[in-house]
């Protein structure tokens, strides 16, 4: 697949726009500036880049607990989703969300998800929906190598894989869950060989690699869109911070995984990766990658900045919206 | 000692591993144990009593169910108590009924533990305080405790009580020290607390809202107002018989749960007043729980949904007329 410029650029745009934005929420969380949980993806930018630079406008993505990357790479707005991180009427969904729950219905976001799993049935279900209005649409669903655990993941693949639903699955296997090492509690190695028990494909791709993540997910988004059934893609990669921002105050001096193994995958970045290539096709020079972060920096700043403007909900808006009409 | 909340649960449970073989522990990252309520059993008690799931609620609270009925006595955490959706049918169709469907055959002497309510920004599927869902379900026995010393006895009795038993503890009050009885300190299911006596008003507070209440109470003592607060601490099995003899008292009850006032804890306890102590109450019981509304995100918003001190102070003014 020979990939134009623009579309490498774009890539490399979202994934320095995820990095940005999670480094500056963390920072923020660290300070005490955001409440709640937040959970970062640092690390992993690749895999939401790389399947939805591969998706159209009017196809869905279904999130998690760690979603702003797949937001993000969907076209979600900086601004807004700060602004919903910071509790503010003007953030996605009024400051009723928060990190763990922005949803762009009108970019076909269908949320970020505080349910490990849940978010499963929910992208089984939108393919569903494109198959009963009879809409080209297609849905790609996030989750976690955790979630492939739950019931709600196999039960989605046996009847995506039965109703051949315009689904995509994607595993972003960081090899853990919380602080649980993933090989301790998952029967596998490779989430892609539960594809085989749902005769789906399963593909094992690395997760760090932006243009792989793109090629494969392109060919499994144009296998189900012509009715072919799901597929699942296996992401490895690996998540550079804590399971949630501030975990050390829990953790104290227990740890869960080595300074070594985290030193490994800091190598293995996937914007550092992308640069190298860029710098290697000859297409694109330093100077337009520059030019990219230094225009991501400012959006960034004009988004914080926005969201700390922003004024708080008013209390008597805590009864609206419980109910449509 | 002063002890924490979270401390009096890894006491309770560090106490009854040791007491009985067959208990073990089962859950999310119990391990390393994020709270800290289960720190170092690993330790004490090895990797065969004290195991992480994978995150699979329906096929590990049903597993805990299985071990029950086969003869062991699992305590089996859910994290935050939301997730218990995830698990329904094994805790409802299953744990809750099978003794009573099998002829009284199944023990099912199986602790299930769990962080509910709101701790400050968690949203909707992280703060919800969930044990209404429960009450509903005859079968299942139901422990709120609102400070450390109750945490460990009522938790402790839940262990070795040989029914399903969800402890609810809340994200709160984690924090929370106290001294804590010494040696082995069993508070039985079905005993209510008279947190604070008083003459001119019940008030049935349930969980978190136990110290909250008291400090209402403090507040208007000092006008002459004398409240009463009654902890059931069990919401099933209930002590009926504590909060009536304090409505029959005081003639006045207000209800203060973190639930929904719908369907919720403070309805269920408040019909009861309503029906058994008519005859003694001078004005209606008044409920103060959380909107009817998923908790909200945003701090003002999130204030607002909940039940709070404003609110509970509110309802035992209208109910002193005061
Ligand atoms: C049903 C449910 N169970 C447990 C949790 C608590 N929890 C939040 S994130 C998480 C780990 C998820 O692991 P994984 O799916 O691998 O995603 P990752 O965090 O690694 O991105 C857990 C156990 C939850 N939110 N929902
Ligand atoms: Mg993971």
């Amino acid at each position: 697949m020979d990939l134009g410029k623009d579309k490498m650029l774009e890539m490399y745009r979202m994934m320095t726009r995820i990095r940005l934005f999670e480094a500056q929420v963390r920072d923020l969380a660290t300070a005490n500036e955001i409440p709640g949980f937040v959970h970062v993806s640092i690390g992993e930018e690749a895999s939401a880049t790389g399947v939805c630079a591969a998706l159209r406008a009017t196809d869905r993505i279904t999130s998690t607990h760690r979603g702003h990357g797949h937001l993000i790479a969907k076209g979600g707005r900086l601004d807004r989703m700060m602004a919903e991180i910071f509790g503010k009427r003007t953030g996605y969904c009024k400051g009723k969300g928060g990190s763990m729950h922005i949803v762009d219905f009108s970019l076909g976001i269908l949320g970020a998800n505080g349910i490990v799993g849940g978010g499963i049935p929910l992208a089984t279900g939108s393919a569903l929906a494109a198959v009963i209005a009879q809409r080209d649409e297609v849905t790609a669903c996030f989750f976690g190598d955790g979630a492939s655990n739950e019931g709600t993941f196999h039960e989605s693949l046996n009847l995506a894989a039965v109703w051949k639903l315009p689904v995509i699955y994607v595993c972003e296997n960081n090899g853990f869950g919380e602080f649980t090492p993933m090989r301790t509690v998952t029967s596998v190695t490779d989430i892609a060989v539960r594809a085989q028990a749902y005769g789906i494909p399963g593909v094992i791709i690395d997760g760090n690699d932006v243009l792989e993540v793109y090629r494969c997910a392109s060919e499994a988004i144009a296998r189900t869109r012509a009715g072919e059934g799901p597929t699942l893609i296996e992401c490895k990669t690996y998540r550079w911070e804590g399971h949630v921002v501030g975990e050390q105050a829990f953790l104290g001096k227990a740890s869960y995984r080595s300074e070594t193994e985290v030193a490994e995958w800091r190598a293995r970045c996937p914007l550092i990766r992308f640069e190298k290539f860029a710098a290697e096709s000859g297409k694109i020079n330093a100077a337009e990658l520059k030019q990219i972060r230094e225009e991501t920096g400012a959006e960034l700043e004009a988004a914080v900045k926005f969201a700390r403007e922003s004024p708080l909900p008013d209390p008597a808006e805590v009864t609206e919206d419980v109910y449509s009409g | 000692m002063p002890t924490t909340f979270i401390q009096a649960i890894n006491q309770a449970l560090s106490e009854e591993m040791e007491r009985d073989p067959l208990t073990f522990v089962m859950g999310e990252d119990v391990v390393l144990s994020a709270f800290g309520a289960t720190k170092g059993l690993i330790d004490k008690f090895g990797p065969r009593r004290v195991r992480n799931t994978p995150i699979a609620e329906a096929g590990f609270v049903g597993a805990a169910v299985g071990a029950a009925m086969a003869g062991t006595r699992p305590i089996c955490e859910v994290e935050f108590a939301s997730f218990f959706y995830c698990a329904m049918d094994q805790v409802c169709n299953q744990a809750a009924k099978l003794r009573y469907m099998s002829g009284g055959q199944a023990r099912m002497p199986i602790t299930f533990r769990c962080v509910y309510g709101a701790m400050g920004g968690a949203a909707a599927q992280h703060s919800e305080t969930v044990y209404a869902q429960f009450l509903s379900v005859p079968g299942i026995k139901l422990v709120v405790p609102s400070n450390p010393s109750d945490m460990k006895g009522l938790l402790k009795s839940a262990i070795r009580d040989d029914n399903p038993v969800i402890v609810f503890e809340h994200g709160a009050l984690g924090g929370q020290r106290e001294e804590i009885p010494a040696g082995d300190h069993l508070v039985p299911l079905g005993q209510a607390a008279v947190k604070r006596a008083g003459e001119h008003v019940t008030v049935v507070a349930i969980g978190a809202m136990v110290p909250r209440t008291l400090r209402v109470a403090d507040k208007l003592a000092k006008e002459d107002v004398s409240v009463e607060v009654i902890d059931p601490r069990t919401l099933v099995p209930l002590d009926e018989a504590a909060i009536l003899a304090s409505v029959e008292k005081t003639n006045r009850a207000v209800v203060v749960d973190e639930g929904h006032w719908r369907g919720g804890a403070a309805a269920d306890i408040a019909a009861i007043i309503g029906e058994k102590a008519f005859d003694f109450l001078d004005g209606p019981v008044r409920r103060v729980t959380t909107l009817d509304v998923p908790i909200p995100f945003s701090p003002p918003l999130e204030k607002a949904a909940l039940a709070n001190e404003a609110k509970i102070e509110a309802a035992i003014r209208a109910a002193v007329g005061r």
